[in-house]
């Protein structure tokens, strides 16, 4: 079980996770459950460079598009090859087995703690 | 004006086509608190938009009864001439089997069906366009086809939009083969220019891509499209060219016709990325340019790009196979500006007839009318050539191109003197195009005209060997593998082979279908009759004027009949859906923007109530979207839109409004934001998918529209199909007209404003064809006729009674979202479920489903707010009809309450559980809470004639997780 304290998210409802110089990034259970089932991901390749806020790729469910923010600053050196073929991992572990690339970043912005993120979707 | 009342004799069509009579309207007003409808559509519609005028004024003629309509009809098909034609570019004659005609395209089961949006109830016509898929996949040699484009034209331009998204090329160029159909060329350079992609033509059969000039960026392209056989009739390996445009990083777009590719190696084997064509001569008459289901396949891996409907493969609650829409996130409701296509529909009629052509006739069926084609195209080239006439390619598969120096008009003129269409490609070249109806007789009489003796007896041989296809070029391959094609070949299965998937659909053939924001409203038999008459059917589009005359009269009476009822100058019946209406109209206004120096008027202001594909439309008009908040009440905020008209002084180019609006409310403040958007030197789109509620009470012209699309399939009658055909004429002030969709092939490029003056149509084209889809005008025109300009208005004071009683007696079990005047809705009320799912679990989905076992078609889900349902009863619908409906609302309203108070529990109740089939309530045990009545038998007069929907509920996630768009094997059904 993944320790939500020990993350930091964004307004755009990703969780970033820093280990050393690598972020591993994925979408939080609120905004997994507001996308409902998710059929398909489009993720960036391995090598692309992300420059914070900006979007990277897009998060598909049956009813719905959501859109990939990248959080920091860096250079994709992971993406997730078990949620490519089966995204329903995003669902059903958001903060777990769902999560969708590492980014040895650049720079880290300020990120939201679980209380912050917490009162942002009232939730 | 005030409302005509009178009812007439036995005769009048009017109160064949309005479903309540004046004791059932009394009624109705009485439950609303209105002394007559008068007085409901005072209060409904404001005062400052209505019209002032009265019906002695109007263009229309005063209704016609049935018989002296058709008798009209009948006169202006007595003034069409059907020639044989040889014309090709796309248009063949071909033979529509009888059992298809009267078992599909005049069976109601089939026509009067809705986009299956609804799967479960749906299942019939899925399984026709997987067939449909299937026999296009397997003819291409691709691995995926959606279910069906508009025409041939339009999918060439989805093809090039497809290969732009996904070439990793940087260019803007694409390159067209100059042996491609004159009007797709016209089509792909009118809708490039736009969106900034540069056209360059190339003969690549002979020249390759190569393209000048040292700078290698220079030489980038990011598509080619080539078409197969060429117009020229000239057959060629495109491989080369493939491979060339792959190395360069641009897919291959490939044109080909689905008949030639019986017999010729497929696209797909030549490595083709895209595959477009059209799959009219599956036994879809011509009809003089349409409707027909063009087609549009894709090589694995690129099955996300694609426009327009996906059927596949998915399972239902219990596990069994079931079709349904594929990848909808693709689509404008969802991504808008972002969609693949701002198209929305498919031709559902026209796919299924195509599809079970192929059925009907099976590989070996198919293959024969290709060969015979081939071979009688060969015979006539021998005879030719023992004539004396010189062909320009040896190679070929149902078109010749034959040298006649200084003769080629001559022998046209000569020929057309003879009942034969020939085409002079110029004023030494004629090009003939044969097809499934030519025959030997037919054959000889061709011969004949060129001073030639064709067919077997001159020793020209039917071999194979002897035809115009280049063995290196033949097919190997197999199709039409899959049992379906095999199993139907004799007339008896056919007609029980249709029946049984027409049983599995629900349509307005068995009750009503409520659907918000589509006007699913009668579409008359009588409005039918002239459809499959051979005088419109048989036309080719780019026949003679001299031949057409009666289907143009028809056609400039309809447009003038529209232009008078919107309060428009001009109209263009060409764009063959409502889509294409919107990019026609906006086109429209960014030409006369650039007419007059304003390069820069790029803003398309859109409000976010809008349906999508306005925003999609924009993006394709080369037009940059911004979106203008609406209100609580769902209007436009005013304030927004005056700060987004200030910041974007210098660049506003259009706001598109619907009205009434998407919510279904007469907006207050339309005349308000038409002035604000003028004064800032912008242009006014209304959107016309609401004209329901309007027509006869208002005029998008008069209140400050510049330009409109109307729904022929709506508001005019022309059935849904099942999800088309449709038709989506663009409406414009006098102003905007020289910029409506012209057509190099237009018999008649000139229309009459309502003032007598002549005015020339010479925007680009936005169909395939110089009228879109004529051949089924006769049904709108027919019902303007009938309905007169009084009937007309009876209708839609009809449609919004319908609508404010639905919504005054489902209020107290459902709120109502959104009212305007009095508080009173317009054609349509929004019932919100969000506080019920909030309290109780149970969604809309729940709900629209559960309809289901109550025997209805579900309303609108979730547009145009999420977690509601959007009701349109039309005013076809009759009061016993609609009481039905209301008491069915009700009564599950009291289970949503049941689940509420924990007497079933949230996730096994009758509404989650719903649809049910016979097969879930029969076979197994019954684990349930809830009875098998009441699973099935909600309501005891369901007992007798109960709709059974044949699956339960699908699973959407599944099937778009493991995407399969092709018949699924037998063994998978048992």
């Amino acid at each position: 079980m993944t320790d939500l304290t020990a993350l930091g998210y964004t307004a755009e409802h990703e969780w970033v996770k820093v280990d050393g110089s690598v972020a591993t990034i994925g979408i939080t259970a609120y905004a997994a459950a507001q996308l409902g089932d998710i059929v398909y991901l489009d993720l960036p390749a391995e090598g692309t460079e992300l420059s914070g806020g900006t979007v990277v790729g897009e998060i598909e469910s049956t009813k719905s598009v959501g859109e990939l923010f990248a959080p920091v600053d860096g250079t994709v050196v992971e993406t997730n090859p078990a949620v490519a073929d089966s995204p329903e991992l995003v669902n059903s572990d958001p903060f777990g087995e769902g999560w969708l690339i590492k980014v040895e970043f650049t720079a880290l912005p300020t990120l939201l703690t679980a209380a912050e993120y917490a009162a942002l979707t009232g939730e | 004006m005030t409302t005509p009342t009178t009812v007439s004799s036995h005769d009048d069509f009017s109160r064949r086509h309005i479903g309540t009579d004046s004791a059932a309207q009394r009624r109705m007003l009485e439950a609303l608190g209105y002394d007559d409808l008068d007085a409901l559509m005072v209060a409904a519609v404001p005062s400052s938009i209505r019209v002032d005028r009265s019906l002695s004024e109007s263009l229309l003629p005063p209704a016609a009864t049935e018989r002296e309509a058709l008798a009209e009809l009948r006169a202006l098909a007595g003034r069409n001439r059907v020639s044989a034609s040889y014309l090709g570019l796309g248009y063949y004659d071909t033979v529509t089997p009888a059992v298809i005609t009267r078992n599909v395209l005049e069976n109601p089961s089939w026509y009067t069906a809705y986009t299956p949006y609804q799967p479960e109830i749906s299942q019939g016509r899925l399984e026709a366009l997987l067939n449909f898929q299937t026999m296009v996949t397997d003819l291409t040699g691709l691995a995926t086809a959606n279910a069906s484009m508009l025409d041939e034209g339009t999918a060439a331009v989805e093809g090039m939009l497809l290969a732009r998204r996904a070439s990793k090329s940087a260019s803007h160029r694409f390159v067209v083969d100059s042996d491609a159909f004159p009007q797709t060329k016209a089509l792909l350079r009118a809708r490039a220019e736009a969106v900034g992609i540069e056209i360059v033509e190339r003969d690549l059969a002979v020249e390759g891509m190569e393209i000048d000039g040292a700078d290698p960026d220079a030489r980038g392209a990011f598509g080619v499209f080539v078409q197969y056989p060429g117009a020229s009739g000239r057959v060629w390996d495109p491989s080369p060219v493939v491979a060339e445009v792959h190395s360069r990083q641009g897919l291959a777009v490939v044109a080909a016709d689905l008949l030639a590719l019986a017999l010729l190696t497929p696209p797909g084997e030549h490595g083709a990325d895209v595959a477009v064509g059209t799959t009219q001569r599956f036994g879809v008459p011509m009809g003089f340019g349409g409707p027909h289901a063009g087609y549009l396949a894709v090589r694995a891996g690129l099955e996300r790009q694609l426009p327009g409907r996906l059927v596949g493969v998915s399972v239902d609650a219990d596990g069994h196979p079931a079709y349904r829409l594929s990848l909808q996130a693709r689509e404008q409701h969802i991504r808008r500006e972002k969609a693949t296509s701002n198209i929305c529909t498919a031709q559902v009629l026209l796919a299924v007839m195509a599809s079970m052509y192929a059925v009907y006739h099976g590989p070996e069926g198919v293959r024969a009318i290709a060969q015979r084609v081939a071979d009688q195209t060969a015979a006539l080239a021998a005879a030719l050539r023992a004539a004396g006439y010189e062909l320009e390619h040896e190679a070929f598969f149902d078109t010749l191109q034959l040298r006649a120096p200084g003769r080629a008009h001559g022998l046209v003129e000569h020929a057309h003197g003879r009942g034969i269409l020939l085409r002079a490609v110029d004023a030494d070249t004629v090009a003939v195009s044969l097809d499934e109806t030519t025959d030997d007789v037919r054959l000889l009489e061709l011969a004949r005209v060129f001073d030639a003796v064709a067919g077997t007896d001159a020793g020209t041989g039917t071999d194979a060997r002897e035809t115009g296809i280049p063995s290196k070029l033949a097919r190997t391959s197999p199709f039409l593998t899959h049992p379906v094609f095999s199993a139907h070949h004799s007339e008896t299965s056919m007609m029980r082979y249709l029946k049984r998937l027409a049983d599995a659909d629900y349509a307005l053939d068995r009750g009503m279908i409520p659907l918000g924001s589509c006007t699913m409203k009668l579409n008359a038999a009588s409005e039918m009759e002239a459809v499959s008459w051979p005088e419109f059917a048989g036309l080719h589009p780019f026949a003679p004027k001299a031949d057409v005359e009666g289907s143009l009269e028809l056609i400039a009476q309809l447009e003038r009949w529209l232009a008078e009822v919107t309060g428009y100058d001009s109209v263009s019946l060409q764009p063959n859906a409502g889509s294409q209406g919107e990019l026609a109209g906006l086109l429209a206004i960014r030409a006369y923007h650039r007419s007059r120096g304003d390069e820069a008027r790029t803003v398309c202001l859109i409000p976010s109530s809008a349906h999508g594909t306005n925003a999609a439309s924009a993006v394709l008009a080369g037009m940059r979207v911004v979106v203008v908040a609406c209100d609580e009440l769902g209007n436009v905020d005013l304030g927004d839109l005056r700060a987004k008209i200030v910041a974007h002084a210098a660049d506003l180019a259009a706001l598109m409004i619907t009205y009434p609006s998407t919510h279904g409310v007469y907006e207050h403040e339309v005349a308000e934001i038409c002035r604000l958007v003028h004064e800032a030197g912008g242009q006014v789109y209304v959107d016309g998918a609401n004209l329901n509620a309007l027509l006869g009470f208002a005029r998008f012209g008069d209140f400050g529209g510049d330009v409109s699309h109307l729904n022929l399939h709506k508001t005019f009658c022309i059935p849904h199909g099942g999800g088309g055909p449709g038709v989506g004429p663009v409406a414009a002030k006098a102003h905007l007209a020289p910029f409506l969709p012209g057509h190099m092939f237009a018999q008649e490029g000139s229309h009459l404003l309502a003032d007598g003056t002549p005015v020339q149509h010479d925007g680009g084209p936005i169909s395939a064809a110089p009228y879109g889809s004529p051949g089924i005008l006769p049904i709108s025109w027919a019902y303007v006729r009938m309905m007169g300009l009084e009937g007309l208005t009876r209708a839609t004071a009809a449609a919004v009674l319908a609508a404010n009683y639905v919504a005054a007696r489902l209020r107290e079990h459902y709120p109502v979202l959104y009212t305007g005047d009095n508080g009173l809705v317009a054609h349509e009320c929004i019932l919100d479920l969000r506080a019920l799912t909030q309290s109780t679990g149970v969604t809309v989905d729940d709900v629209a489903k559960r309809l289901v076992d109550y025997g209805f078609h579900a309303p609108t889900m979730s547009f145009p707010v999420a977690g509601t349902l959007m009701v349109e009863p039309t005013e076809s619908e009759g009061l016993a009809e609609i009481d039905r409906f209301v008491d069915a609302m009700i009564a599950i309203r009291a289970e949503i309450d049941a689940v509420g108070a924990g007497e079933w529990p949230v996730a096994d109740n009758p509404l989650r559980g719903a649809p049910h089939t016979a097969r879930a309530v029969i076979e197994g045990e019954w684990a349930h809470p809830y009875s098998r009545e009441t699973a099935v038998y909600p309501l005891r007069s369901l007992v007798r004639g109960k709709y059974w929907p044949p699956v339960r509920r699908i699973d959407q996630a599944y099937g778009d997780r493991n995407l399969v768009c092709a018949c699924p094997p037998p063994e998978a059904f048992e």
